[in-house]
């Protein structure tokens, strides 16, 4: 019993290893950076994240400088008070899609593209969430008349939000060949959000295990002395 | 040949004539006599202490990142959380802290209530130890603001309301807390100064309450003080051995909080910035002031769900008054053993209901655990020491 349940372990961590991981591969998360640098951003901004803080996600700084470079930051006013611009850096914010909030609502029918930078944390459902919504756009059933601007999906009670479907398969590009199918896309960008929201939770799990073993080393050895004294 | 005797060194002996705070030390954690029988129960002070500690020093370097200002507080703590080198940990390590503060601070409140640690000669030391309770509540409130999410603004906006329904000096008191009538810019800067000074004052606080415990001497589970030297051991080294351990195991949880579990005492509606014109859907405090907020919503009253919830802590300062008994531990107290565990089932029924949207079950439940809160200390505690015969 114990045998063959190894055996089946050992045989599926070996498949794995040989068919979803190829050698040169993006991450999930570098490939949702993809998407929502591609897709999402036209709309959403993420106004409490950086540039620079992405090379968390092993984006290399070079990719991130000239992504930086390309937007045009409001830069005060000249001599003549006209609006300067200049490059973004990589200790700026990431560019929001609207100068202000009123400009994003005129945009999108009234409704203002939430900011993403927490939103795998306070949306309900999470990471999980997020991709549910992108995978339950469906054709808007006879009978139900929805507003201009609103569109029908399963996944939110009232059957109906302000975002248009936003994937569609093939319209980016993956670095790495992964073939880009809606499926695909929702669940990288859905990943990528996910680590946005929850900034150094890698770091601060692997500093984390190094905390609990000094403790329980510390433990083990103050435990030792104490039943030594005790016993005195 | 005589053993050799000890001699301090000369610099200390001159300190000592004309500040004496090694011998003082040396009195006071070093040969300070301690009963023989103290169980796991009596290390949580020393945790309370570390965790003060802890906050204290993760609060300095919060406080130099943040902006106490409306329109830049939350950004603020997103910076520390994603940009202020190693600002995750401190602010973890800070949010971690409040709530192992707080499970820390009921468990050694309810270990006083268990073995009669308020009886004579200990009323002082136990009066103390409330006002420190009271003062670490209204730092957690004000701390709890700062961050400016819509838990923050709307919890806040609800125990502002809440206290001007107070006939009196509720106005002026409030009125004083916010510098107007909204909860704004103002408001924020007073809170943060606010929470920033009680901290400091909870340091001093925290000095009495030990000064206290110094003069009267730890209770026990026995509930009888030791009579002769014999019964005693000295502080160091066996209960500061003791202490190190528990602490050990203490630190390990407190670490599984901050490095694996961060999200999981905080309400993700805080990383959502406050908006005075969107309420939540169910607004709920943090668990640890749960209870009380569960007893603030279980009488449709405004004023005297206040009014009770101030009553539920009130019972606990004239506790001494009320329990007249000699006999201190629970244990040899056959009517408050079974009595004083349902209080403690009560309060953290409460906090369960406090959590919850108020529907019809769980005001229920928060009636009855409140009622025998009540029941507990002020009938059955006057009662048990009238009657009660104890084993």
């Amino acid at each position: 019993m114990i045998r063959r349940a190894f055996i089946s372990a050992s045989a599926f961590a070996i498949f794995y290893g040989l068919t979803v991981v190829p050698a040169s591969a993006e991450t999930p998360a570098q490939r949702g950076f993809a998407v929502f640098q591609q897709v999402c951003s036209a709309c959403h901004g993420m106004e409490h994240v950086h540039y620079g803080d992405l090379t968390a996600l092993d984006i290399s700084s070079d990719t991130l400088r000239k992504w930086a470079a390309d937007q045009d930051f409001p830069d005060g006013v000249d001599d003549n008070g006209d609006p300067k611009t200049r490059h973004g850096t990589l200790s700026d914010p990431i560019l929001a899609p609207y100068p202000n909030a009123a400009v994003g609502r005129l945009a999108n029918h009234g409704l203002l593209p939430p900011d993403l930078s927490r939103l795998a944390m306070t949306l309900p459902g999470g990471a999980h969430g997020i991709r549910n919504i992108l995978l339950s756009y469906a054709p808007t059933p006879p009978g139900v008349k929805l507003d201009e601007g609103r569109y029908y999906n399963t996944a939110l009670k009232w059957k109906h939000i302000g975002m248009p479907p936003p994937l569609q398969d093939n319209m980016l590009t993956y670095a790495d060949g992964t073939r880009a199918t809606t499926n695909q896309m929702a669940s990288d960008v859905s990943v990528f959000l996910d680590r946005i929201a929850h900034p150094h939770a890698l770091q601060r799990r692997r500093i984390g295990v190094f905390v609990l073993a000094y403790l329980a080393v510390m433990a083990v050895l103050t435990f030792l002395l104490q039943r030594r004294i005790w016993k005195s | 040949m005589p053993a050799p005797t000890r001699k301090p060194a000369p610099s200390s002996n001159w300190l000592d004539r004309r500040f004496p705070i090694r011998t003082l030390l040396h009195r006071e954690y070093v040969t300070f006599p301690m009963p023989r029988n103290l169980n796991a129960l009596w290390s949580f002070g020393a945790f309370l202490i570390v965790t003060i500690g802890f906050l204290i020093a993760s609060g300095l370097f919060l406080a130099i990142n943040y902006t106490p200002d409306i329109a830049q507080a939350f950004a603020s703590v997103e910076a520390i959380d994603r940009q202020v080198p190693s600002g995750w940990f401190l602010r973890s390590l800070h949010m971690g802290g409040v709530t192992m503060l707080f499970a820390c601070l009921y468990i050694h409140l309810g270990r006083g209530l268990w073995y009669g640690s308020y009886k004579a000669p200990r009323e002082l030391l136990w009066l103390t130890g409330l006002g420190l309770m009271l003062m670490v509540m209204i730092t957690a409130f004000a701390g709890y603001v700062l961050p400016w999410g819509q838990m923050s603004y709307w919890g806040a906006t609800v125990i502002v309301n809440a206290m001007r329904a107070v006939p009196l000096f509720g106005r002026p008191v409030s009125e004083l807390l916010l510098g107007g009538e909204g909860l704004g810019n103002i408001a924020l800067h007073r809170l943060f100064v606010l929470h920033f000074a009680m901290a400091f004052a909870i340091l001093g606080a925290i000095g009495v309450h030990v000064a206290t415990l110094h003069v009267v001497k730890s209770n026990n589970p026995s509930g009888i003080d030791p009579a002769t030297p014999r019964q005693t051991l000295p502080f160091h080294p066996y209960y500061t051995s003791r202490d190190a351990f528990a602490l050990c195991l203490f630190l390990m949880v407190y670490a599984g909080l901050v490095f694996f579990l961060p999200d999981l005492l905080t309400l993700a509606d805080n990383y959502v910035q406050a908006n005075p014109l969107v309420t939540p859907r169910d607004i709920r405090p943090e668990w640890y002031f749960a209870p009380f907020y569960a007893i603030l919503r279980a009488v449709p009253s405004r004023l005297s769900g206040l009014f009770l919830a101030c009553g539920s802590l009130a019972v606990l300062f004239v506790l001494p008054a009320l329990d007249r008994s000699p006999v201190r531990p629970a244990t040899l107290r056959p009517l408050v053993r079974l009595s004083l565990p349902l209080a403690f089932l009560s309060f953290i029924l409460l906090g369960i209901a406090g959590m919850h949207p108020p529907t019809e079950t769980w005001l229920i439940v928060s009636r009855f655990a409140m009622a025998w809160w009540f029941i507990h200390f002020l009938v059955v505690m006057p009662l048990a020491s009238e009657r009660e015969i104890t084993s």
